[in-house]
């Protein structure tokens, strides 16, 4: 029985996670400065103790709406190719071991853009957990 | 290193050192290379690349001692080359007596190489047993095996002491210091260095000793670190401006002092002296004019200037071309020179300083020098420029003309150059490290080429702005200087042409650009719209052709000014060079000027174009840093002007003097090119033909909540005025603007009798031309000029409007229908 390890957290209603080898760290919300002209998922840039890293909201790239009351948004940063990038997301959550039996596929009534980033679903009890595919949520169409 | 003819003069004593530091520190890697191959080859003797980079490194070392004339040092490498082209050959195998007498070799040539270093000459130690030894190695094996090939040769060239002590047998007289039996069939270590000298100059410490070398990485990251420090010393230092604690400012103080320095340190150590890209250069020359059939030789001055690695590495390639395209192209064939009184061998001088925070190159040939006319042509040729841009160039101007893409001067495509690729890639190389390059030539003197670049990318001065909310930085090296326009000189310094607003900086038309239009903010765009109209002067009521008129040429553009929010009204022009073009960025306001740590920004943000990196204030937040070039290119800044053809207005004002004045040129329906004096135009306005209405015998239109009379500048005109047009009575207004277009261009004119819109057919350009006037033609006309070389009449608009007047009276028909 194979396991891994997502690291999880909420956009809207939606309960997600990444591979928690993908992370380097969770932040709370830094000051994010807006870069102009860039994709509308690119919230800015915020400064990660000297580095400078691109937020992505993880709403606008799930094409939810975006959270208008809340608490400021927390960073789960993640290490790519290029450098690092802030997933923004509402709410932090734990890191779960997951059982890959218990993986499935999207449903395919999950449609347009998210079901392109989603692997898939975690049937957790209580709770469906989705898996982001992170590669594809950093390609943002610039 | 044969040199046939002399074209370097003789090296002075300070280059000589130079190369013997370079020599030394060379040959003290190529051994410890050496012997860690030798010893790698004793476990496996089978590795034919490890003889044969000992070879080479012996081969280097015989053949700098040969030109340098360390004739002892040369006569030992010599000797192991010998025996290692044996080895190298397959002549015999290695043995673990070759190895032991290399590895002595190694130290023998080490030895010679620190008394040079301490004396300047070889001293007076005796290694001629080595060299027999190695003699003998090599004889000995090839006697020993008669059926290899006999490689005597080598081996005979080597010094008739060899030769004497015939093969075993090594022992000189003159190595009395060393009393083994030396080398013998047994193999017991040799110890044929002469030990008496080392540790006589151990006081001063060797070269070396005193340099190593670094892992370009690990300066790199010390850069970044120092970067870091800089930031946070700039937050430490903020934040003592607000509180007052006695301790921790004089500490920030001291802090600042040790970053500041430490920041110079680590700059220093990743500096180069730029001599270092030259070294190639004489023989780069020399071989060059050889192919040509020329004389030439180089010239350096300042090779120790020093500049950042990374930048040195950026212009390598652009300085190469420059100088093969002096040989090439700048110098002339020997036959040439002589007839125009120069000397058969032509010079290629480099030279490179420090000026203002930058480094300068030059490249200066005494050829030909470049024909402005002749740049000129081939490029009309070439159907990079219109024949009419072109004659209005000034020579520097069309100088420049050379670094455009597919332009080639060279009469002939060579092998080397002149296919028309090179000047242009040179250019953008230049610039790509934020640098320049101009261009400086007289026809029959010679050329010169001049490179600008920074010291350093990593830190970099900068001038800190707001735009919509948000900071920027601004490179300092594109920054020209500020002006700020107090809030009741708005109206009148900020000018439109055709909707795109304009200031006159010291007479120069200069474009606006708003930063935080550019940058896409839609609510800033709005309140630019609207800081326009107040700007210009344009009432709230919706104008007739007011959207018209304020829409620039770019439909998708959005509006081109912001006036500053800074709740005076005042603007902010922040005047930036990209390429040859300057260009006002107007902004919210402008903070501050500070040094920035520049750091790179991801794919998603780069392919943006208008940023070119980001940095952290001192705030700690991050602040994106501007590309101007970028940026001007969004604005069309530099599109814009490439397409009205002059590249540069300032640089014709300096060949042209002072009798210059600036001119609206512009077409009348007939397509007669006309001109007036700028300052006769107080706006150029563009109206909806539909927003033409008729006042009694006056054409008129609504305009700032007065009623505009319209005149068309061909009714002004005498002639035309003495043959009417034709009039139709179709009631369409305007009916003799011979316009199928929506719009009617409007100069408006403020003269003693009023406003007057003239309506003029289309408006070509404002150019800045010499004002020597031909004598006017008719009436009315101050004279005529040549601009983009058509014949064009200069109005005296206050004399026709005038006249106008005095026959309006007779003719009611006067005016525009």
């Amino acid at each position: 029985m194979s396991t891994k390890q997502l690291a999880t957290f909420y956009a809207a209603d939606r309960f997600l996670g990444i591979e928690v080898t993908r992370v380097q760290e969770v932040i709370r919300y830094q000051e994010i400065t807006r870069a102009p002209l860039a994709p509308g998922e690119i919230r800015g840039l915020i400064n990660l103790r000297g580095i400078i890293v691109v937020a992505l909201d993880l709403r606008r790239r799930l094409g939810l709406e975006d959270d208008t009351e809340g608490a400021p948004p927390m960073n789960v940063v993640v290490r790519t190719d290029d450098g690092l990038v802030s997933f923004l997301v509402d709410r932090i959550g734990d890191v779960l071991e997951v059982d890959e039996e218990r993986f499935e596929e999207p449903p395919e009534t999950l449609r347009g853009t998210a079901r392109e980033l989603i692997r898939g679903a975690y049937k957790l009890d209580g709770a469906l957990l989705l898996e982001l595919d992170t590669d594809r949520a950093l390609e943002v169409a610039a | 290193m044969t040199q046939k003819r002399a074209p370097t003069p003789e090296p002075a004593n300070a280059e000589l050192d130079e190369m013997v530091g370079e020599f030394l520190l060379e040959s003290h890697e190529g051994l410890d290379r050496m012997d860690h191959d030798l010893l790698a080859l004793e476990r496996d003797p089978g590795s034919p690349e490890a003889i044969a980079r000992i070879f080479r490194a012996m081969h280097t070392i015989k053949g700098t001692c040969g030109f340098l004339g360390f004739s002892k040092t040369e006569a030992v490498a010599h000797a192991a080359e010998s025996l290692l082209g044996g080895l190298r050959d397959g002549e015999f195998a290695i043995t673990p007596q070759i190895v032991t007498a290399l590895l002595s070799t190694g130290d023998a040539i080490r030895h010679l190489l620190q008394e040079i270093e301490a004396t300047g000459t070889e001293g007076s130690t005796d290694h001629r047993r080595l060299i027999e030894t190695l003699v003998g190695l090599g004889v000995r094996r090839r006697q020993a095996r008669p059926g290899a090939r006999p490689r005597g040769r080598s081996a005979a060239r080597s010094t008739a002491a060899a030769r004497r002590s015939g093969p075993g047998r090594t022992r000189t007289p003159a190595a009395g210091r060393s009393p083994t039996d030396g080398p013998s069939e047994s193999d017991e270590p040799l110890d044929v260095t002469a030990d008496d000298a080392v540790g006589t100059h151990a006081d001063t410490p060797s070269l070396v000793e005193s340099a190593i070398r670094v892992d370009v990485g690990l300066l790199d990251g010390l850069m970044t670190l120092v970067g870091e420090l800089v930031l946070a010393r700039n937050q430490i230092l903020q934040r003592t401006t607000i509180q007052q604690d006695p301790l921790l400012s004089t500490t920030a103080q001291r802090l600042d002092v040790i970053t500041t320095e430490l920041q110079e340190g680590i700059m220093k150590t990743r500096m180069q002296a730029i001599g270092t890209l030259w070294v190639k250069y004489p023989r780069v020359v020399r071989d060059l004019a050889i192919e040509c059939g020329k004389q030439a030789r180089i010239h350096t001055d300042g090779e120790d200037t020093e500049l950042d690695r990374s930048l040195l590495e950026a212009i390598r390639d652009p300085l190469t071309h420059l100088v093969r395209n002096s040989v090439d192209h700048g110098i002339e064939r020997p036959a040439a020179r002589k007839k125009a009184g120069k000397p058969e061998e032509g010079v290629v001088a480099i030279r490179a300083y420090h000026e203002g925070g930058q480094v300068v190159v030059e490249v200066t040939d005494d050829g030909g020098g470049i024909d402005p006319a002749d740049v000129k042509s081939r490029a009309v040729e070439s159907g990079l420029v219109s024949a009419e841009t072109a004659g209005q160039m000034g020579d520097r101007e069309a100088l420049n003309l050379i670094f455009l893409p597919g332009l080639s001067t060279a009469r002939e495509v060579t092998r080397l150059s002149g296919r028309g690729v090179g000047m242009d890639v040179v250019k953008t190389n230049v610039e790509r490290v934020g640098g320049n390059i101009d261009v400086q030539s007289r026809p029959g003197e010679g050329t010169t080429f001049k490179i600008k670049i920074p010291l350093t990318l990593a830190i970099i001065p900068a001038l800190l702005v707001t735009a919509a909310g948000d900071r920027y930085a601004i490179p300092q090296v594109s920054l020209l200087e500020l002006v700020r326009i107090a809030p009741e000189f708005v109206d009148q310094a900020i000018e439109s042409i055709q909707g795109a607003p304009v200031y006159r900086l010291r007479g120069q038309l200069l474009p606006l650009v708003s930063l935080a239009g550019e940058l896409g903010d839609l609510d800033t765009v709005l309140r630019g719209r609207r800081a326009i109209e107040s700007g210009l002067g344009l009432p709230d009521r919706p104008a007739p052709g007011e959207d018209s008129a304020l829409e620039p040429s770019d439909p998708t553009g959005p509006s081109r000014s912001e006036h500053g929010d800074e709740g005076d009204g005042a603007v902010n022009i922040v005047v930036l060079q990209a390429d040859d073009r300057r260009f006002g960025l107007i902004v919210d306001g402008i903070s501050d000027s500070a040094e920035i740590v520049v750091k790179p920004l991801g794919r998603d943000l780069k392919t943006i174009g208008v940023f070119a990196g980001a940095t952290i204030m001192g705030d700690g937040r991050v602040g994106l840093i501007l590309d101007v070039m970028g940026l001007a290119q969004r604005a069309h800044v530099v599109d814009q002007i490439t397409d009205h053809g002059a590249i540069d207005h300032s640089a014709a004002d300096e060949s042209t003097g002072e009798d210059t004045a600036a001119l609206l040129l512009f077409s009348d329906s007939t397509g007669g090119r006309m001109a007036l004096a700028l300052d006769l135009v107080d706006r150029l306005e563009e109206f909806p033909r539909s927003a033409v209405e008729r006042s009694g015998p006056e054409t008129v239109i609504q305009y700032r909540d007065e009623i505009l009379p319209l005149v068309n500048v061909t009714d002004l005109l005498p002639e035309y005025r003495r043959k009417p047009r034709k009039k139709r009575h179709d009631g369409r207004p305007l009916p003799d603007l011979a316009g199928e277009q929506e719009t009617i261009q409007v100069v408006v004119h403020e003269g003693e009798a009023g406003r007057v819109g003239v309506v003029v057919e289309r408006i070509i350009d404002i150019v800045e031309s010499a004002m020597d006037l031909q004598p006017a033609s008719r009436p009315g006309v101050t004279g005529t000029l040549v601009i983009h070389d058509r014949v064009t009449e200069v109005l005296d608009l206050p004399e026709l409007l005038a006249a106008r007047d005095r026959t309006s009276g007779r003719r009611q028909k006067a005016g525009v229908a």
